[in-house]
């Protein structure tokens, strides 16, 4: 009885620890007044002023787009290069996995610096394109990293077979590979999209004039006081990934749900 | 496979309009750099339909935040927004262009005593846009006798009640101006002295904070606050018992201002933009955005008496008659660094 209790305060805080901040945030979208401190009534103007926010819609747009492009961009480039990897063999194998790894475990900042001298080397203008460069750059290594262990899953006399069968090698990869490791192709996308999303220090350094992602607008609002329209907007986007969440789930998809682990 | 389709299809839209972003269309454009949530974005529109130039727009956080940009190349803006000490720096680098007064009619509605300063003399690279003061703030439910001065910032009686801001100019300038040194002073002597203060101050204190001072004050949990007077104008507004006063021993006195990096590739437009934001209805309307104080007295008319009449956002001449302006900081910065290092270590 008292282990039981014990358990589920336990559950309680840890639950009130992670969503807490959450929780304050999306009540003070709703608060009549800039300060975060003080409750000064129910209000809504913050969401009809995020929708008339030229500044703020562009670096969701922005964010968006990169987020969706990188993502995509990289996973599809993550898996031939994952499965060319798992085909390697020896020392060569080796090698190139731990330049893979490299990428992942250096410092953002490093990441950002070096991508930026390269840009100015070769005179390319800082702007999106930059910008989604350098994001399809570090989400990569995470997407070949979702999913080797998947292809060493894989039962590997099931592509001999299909060619046994006849089927030529570009068959049995996109009917016998591709199906067996979608599930860390899934996880391989859906972290490069949150990477992408969560990043600011890559972005910061590798965009140029007029391109913001949300993450630059925000920290730019330091001076003054983040504006609550962000509340707004923050609110609105856990919202859409709670129902994402609950869709998912819903929809019971076996592999979707051991690849969104 | 219809998925897969999909994603296909996606691919090539978004790639679409990456290209369409990328290779601008013919329109002339400029490329502004402004901070973060410091205009109001109407104004924007106002001008791309007024004179048909397009605007890039684009924030930043700090001073040196911007420089960097500026000096890391790749990028081109046309109208930046540094502050006074910031100016002085690029120009010293050869970092601006002169401005062609020409250009710029309504230079002539600003008024004399904000321009001609020491950041840049003759006013041939800047034009300032917004302008304001560093001073206290304090409860007056919970402090009896009315603050004057910094000192009153090393009464006892205040202990655990009094917020410093987390920024090592700022307070070191505080501590300057109670020993009566100037805030760009570059006498070591007279740094330690000003860091001996804040040793002795530090038992007082309740808390080191940036921006979220205004809230701990709104809400009473501290009594007294060092701010900047814009954002006293808007703490009064959410909560009326509180009080801004101009330190007696002197303050700083800031500028942020519009200037033309080398680098920019439209000057014309960006005069004209520096024009436009200076005109009465227009800086009016960003000044009511922002809260912060206008140094054109017709865009000031144009505002509500409550604001156009508050001795917090448009104090007297008197009362800012021994302001300091920021100088460039870049040769003592390591004495700075050093001095806060000590100071936030200290137990």
């Amino acid at each position: 009885m008292v282990e039981k209790s014990i358990k589920r305060i336990y559950t309680f805080l840890i639950f009130m620890f992670l969503y807490a901040p959450i929780i304050v945030l999306i009540i003070f979208s709703f608060n009549n007044s800039k300060s975060r401190g003080v409750w000064n009534g129910f209000t809504l103007k913050w969401y009809i002023e995020l929708f008339k926010d030229r500044e703020i819609l562009k670096a969701l747009y922005n964010t968006l787009l990169i987020a969706i492009s990188s993502s995509i961009i990289s996973t599809i480039l993550g898996t031939f290069a994952a499965i060319g990897i798992y085909n390697m063999n020896g020392i060569f194998k080796k090698i190139i996995l731990n330049l893979n790894y490299l990428p992942v475990l250096n410092p953002d900042i490093l990441t950002a610096v070096s991508l930026m001298a390269l840009f100015r080397f070769s005179k390319l203008e800082f702007g999106l394109f930059t910008m989604l460069l350098s994001h399809i750059t570090f989400c990569v290594p995470y997407v070949i990293l979702s999913i080797l262990p998947k292809l060493k899953q894989m039962n590997i006399y099931l592509y001999e077979a299909a060619m046994d069968l006849g089927a030529t090698p570009f068959y049995a990869l996109r009917k016998v590979i591709i199906p067996q490791i979608m599930p860390g192709i899934i996880t391989g996308g859906l972290m490069a999209f949150t990477l992408s999303i969560d990043d600011f220090v890559i972005s910061f350094f590798n965009t140029g004039h007029g391109v913001s992602n949300l993450s630059i607008a925000i920290y730019s609002m330091a001076r003054r006081g983040i504006n609550p329209v962000i509340n707004a907007l923050s609110t609105l986007m856990f919202i859409s990934m709670l129902i994402l969440l609950f869709t998912i789930n819903k929809r019971n998809d076996k592999d979707l749900i051991e690849g969104g682990r | 496979m219809t998925k897969k389709g999909l994603a296909l299809l996606l691919v090539f839209v978004l790639l679409g309009t990456l290209a369409l972003t990328g290779c601008g269309d013919d329109t002339p454009s400029i490329n502004v750099y402004n901070w973060g949530d410091y205009i109001d974005m109407d104004v924007i529109r106002q001008f791309e339909k007024e004179y048909g130039i397009k605007v890039r727009y684009d924030t930043f956080a700090t001073n040196e935040d911007l420089y960097v940009k500026l000096k890391q190349g790749g990028s081109s803006y046309d109208v930046i927004f540094p502050s006074d000490y910031m100016i002085e720096r690029m120009t010293r680098e050869d970092l601006l262009v002169k401005l062609d007064k020409g250009n710029i009619p309504n230079m002539s509605k600003i008024d004399e005593k904000f321009l001609n300063r020491d950041y840049d003399p003759g006013n041939e690279y800047s034009v300032p846009y917004m302008w304001g003061t560093v001073g206290i703030i304090y409860n007056k439910t919970m402090i009896d006798k009315p603050l004057t001065s910094w000192a009153d910032l090393w009464n006892e009686e205040y202990k655990g009640q009094i917020i410093m801001l987390n920024s090592q100019r700022d307070s070191l300038a505080v501590a300057l101006k109670k020993l009566g040194f100037s805030m760009n002073t570059r006498n070591i002597d007279e740094l330690e002295a000003a860091k001996e203060e804040l040793v002795r101050q530090k038992p007082l204190v309740d808390a080191y904070l940036g921006d979220d001072i205004k809230g701990v004050i709104v809400a009473g949990d501290a009594a007294i606050g060092v701010v900047w007077s814009g954002d006293a104008v808007a703490m009064i507004r959410d909560n009326p018992d509180l009080e801004y006063v101009i330190p007696s021993e002197g303050t700083n006195l800031w500028f942020d201002a519009m200037v033309i990096p080398k680098n920019a590739k439209n000057k014309e437009g960006a005069e004209k933009f520096i024009d436009f934001m200076t005109r009465p209805d227009i800086s009016a309307k960003n000044t009511e955005y922002i809260g912060y104080s206008t140094p054109i007295p017709e865009a000031k008319e144009l505002l509500t008496d409550e604001i156009k009449n508050s001795l917090v956002a448009y104090p007297t001449d008197e009362m800012i008659e021994n302001t300091e302006i920021f100088k460039d900081p870049t040769d003592i910065i390591g004495e700075y660094d050093r001095i806060w290092t000590e100071l936030t270590s200290e137990q």
